[in-house]
């Protein structure tokens, strides 16, 4: 697959290119522009603090599949990504409790610390072990998950102000949540410059064909380990999302993104078989999947009929995916 | 059957004799299990001596057999490279439904729970077998489906309060002739069945075939999705016969009851010597495999710590018995 397009096509040519290429990547867009749409329709009188809500549930949900994205695309899967949102979320808040804004960043930073070790921990496991990664990671989330309930056993804790701000406030206008802004800083300050490295272009090599990459000489075992600290990384973003918008930690309230960000990842056009896709779906997905329950509410409707709707949506999206490729070949 | 198990038997003192201890390990793995589970049995009465006696073993026996229901769906998914991850939804879903139906008496209740596992069951198949979506991504759909499904219609239900009839709790809890747990009559019936099917039936085999190369299979003639979408029901119908068990046990139908059988179904199946990527594998080893991990979580019980530390040494257990299986068949 071509990483870059040559710079002497045209836009268009290059524009229908990319759409034949990767569908997925026009597909969401288009779907979270609709799902929008339908929300204001339904709920003519949307404000700007419905769009702060929606910024802040959307927000862990969206680090949740940023995490998957990296991984499914070299071809893995992490079913810990959950328990590591937990272990952050519980570890951000049991020591932010009494600290300061100066202090609460250090810790912030010590949290991600600890989330690429986690990562690296399931990496090294994966590699190594040789266990296949869905049932590695399957378990690993459930160590993860007691290590969770280790630091904090009930939900409680908490973090200064200006802390849980960085999550719940906004920028310059009432229309621009910090969430918004804080997603789109994180995922744009480590995902771009990832993509345009070498490492970057192995994960996907390794994701498309392994043993291709391999005989090009790529180091399967450290591309995958990178993946997986990659994963680590964002989860504690995540984990410390849940916290900023929470204001408590929850050792159990991790389980959730696990399952929601992989179906985030399926529906943003990532393949699971891997090597193929980006990282704008998945999170424009996290947006969609959290417009769901919001509209059945306004619509009056069971909001857990959301999930309903979630299960049905990777199942069909992936089904129209298959059927695409059948088509193409 | 006497010739099989004299060849059986010369080839693991062969093995034995001749490449020692891994080369054993490689050809008869089931033996290895065994003599695994024996040895965590002796670890606990060296712990705490007197724990082993009938009533800990017909104890073990109850608490295994939910599990190894579940996992011989697991197992059948497996042999053909698949996976399903709504076996433990669709479990509770299965026990939920029993318990609210079980004003039209046990019969039809059963029928209902067992009805959510055909269901489910049917709807994997179609996607995995006729559309050809991955099974990871399709259960993963239909268990979030399920899930969703019975919170909405527990909070419809709210009124009448979901109740597990007697028949279903003393198959659950009971035991009978003295120590002999009710619910190896369902469990005992399917192990032999399963067993007998993957050993000496054309379906069997053809799992086997199917999970080592689905391409040569349909190319022999051989219709796959037949296969595949029978086989995602039988795991559907098991997992929701393991439910209407598991509820039978607590006596309430929890929205959160067979949760935490998911990763003991896989880890079982894996444990058990079972490949994830297909055509490699059986049942018996399963049912070893949950017999250990039974008997794990009893040893973690009797250790007598915190839930959290529970978790982390279980979960840490589970990936050093994969890891050195994995290293040891691979």
């Amino acid at each position: 697959m071509a990483i870059a397009a040559p710079s002497n096509t045209s836009l268009a040519t290059r524009l229908r290119r990319s759409l034949r290429r990767y569908p997925g990547l026009f597909f969401m867009p288009a779907l979270l522009i609709a799902s929008l749409a339908t929300t204001v329709a339904i709920h003519p009188q949307f404000s700007d603090f419905d769009l702060q809500s929606l910024a802040m549930g959307a927000l862990p949900l969206a680090f949740a599949a940023a995490a998957q994205t990296v991984v499914v695309i070299s071809g893995g899967i992490d079913l810990s990504i959950g328990s590591a949102m937990a272990v952050a979320n519980v570890l951000a808040a049991s020591t932010m409790e009494k600290a300061n804004f100066g202090q609460a960043l250090l810790l912030a930073i010590a949290v991600l610390i600890v989330g690429a070790a986690i990562g690296a921990l399931n990496g090294l496991i994966v590699v190594l072990s040789r266990i296949p990664d869905v049932v590695a990671t399957l378990t690993t989330g459930f160590i993860w998950g007691g290590v969770a309930l280790v630091i904090l056993e009930k939900p409680g804790g908490g973090a200064p102000q200006e802390f849980l701000n960085l999550g719940t406030g906004t920028l310059f206008t009432t229309w621009l949540p910090n969430a918004l802004v804080l997603l789109v800083i994180a995922v744009g300050v480590v995902w771009i410059p990832l993509r345009r490295s070498k490492l970057g272009l192995q994960l996907y090599a390794v994701g498309s064909d392994r043993i291709a990459a391999f005989r090009s000489g790529v180091n399967i075992d450290r591309t995958r380990f990178a993946s997986y600290v990659f994963s680590g990384l964002f989860s504690a973003v995540g984990g410390l999302g849940l916290t900023m918008t929470t204001g408590i930690g929850a050792p159990l309230a991790g389980v959730y993104y696990t399952l929601s960000g992989l179906a985030a990842v399926v529906i943003g056009g990532v393949s699971l078989a891997g090597g193929r896709g980006g990282m704008l779906g998945p999170v424009m997905a996290a947006f969609v999947l959290t417009l769901i329950p919001t509209d059945l509410i306004f619509l009056n409707i069971d909001p857990n009929f959301g999930q309903v709707i979630q299960g049905t949506l990777i199942v069909v999206i992936v089904m129209i995916g298959a059927f695409v490729e059948r088509n193409r070949k | 059957m006497t010739e099989r198990a004299k060849t059986a038997f010369s080839r693991v003192i062969a093995s034995v004799a001749g490449g020692g201890l891994v080369s054993l390990l490689r050809t008869r793995t089931i033996v290895v299990l065994i003599l695994l589970l024996l040895a965590f049995v002796v670890g606990i009465d060296v712990a705490r001596p007197g724990t082993v006696n009938a009533l800990w073993v017909s104890n073990m026996m109850l608490f295994a057999a939910p599990l190894g229901i579940i996992a011989a769906g697991q197992t059948l998914v497996m042999l053909t490279g698949g996976i399903d991850l709504s076996v433990a939804s669709v479990a509770t879903a299965s026990a939920y439904l029993m318990a609210t139906h079980s004003g039209l008496g046990v019969m039809p209740a059963v029928l209902c729970g067992l009805g959510v596992g055909f269901a489910v069951g049917l709807i994997n198949g179609i996607g995995i077998a006729l559309l050809r979506v991955q099974p990871l991504v399709m259960t993963l759909g239909t268990g979030l489906m399920t899930e969703g499904m019975l919170v909405v219609y527990s909070q419809k239900k709210m009124a009448e309060a979901p109740r597990v009839p007697q028949f279903i709790q003393d198959l659950g809890a009971g035991k009978f002739l003295g120590g002999i747990p009710n619910d190896l009559v369902v469990w005992v019936p399917i192990a032999i069945v399963i067993i007998f099917v993957l050993w000496r039936t054309g379906y069997g085999r053809l799992l086997y075939a199917i999970g080592d190369n689905s391409e040569a299979c349909s190319l022999a003639g051989i219709r796959v999705w037949r296969i595949l979408l029978v086989n995602y029901i039988v795991c559907g119908l098991l997992a929701a016969a393991a439910g209407l068990i598991i509820v039978g046990g607590t006596n309430s139908a929890a929205l959160s009851l067979a949760e935490v059988y998911l990763l003991p179904s896989v880890a079982a199946v894996i444990i058990g010597g079972t490949s994830i990527f297909g055509g490699r594998g059986g049942y018996s080893g399963t049912i070893v495999g949950a017999l250990i991990l039974t008997v794990l979580n009893s040893i973690l019980t009797l250790l007598d710590v915190p839930e959290s530390v529970r978790q982390i040494l279980y979960g840490t257990i589970i990936l050093l018995l994969a890891a050195t299986y994995t290293r040891l068949t691979d």
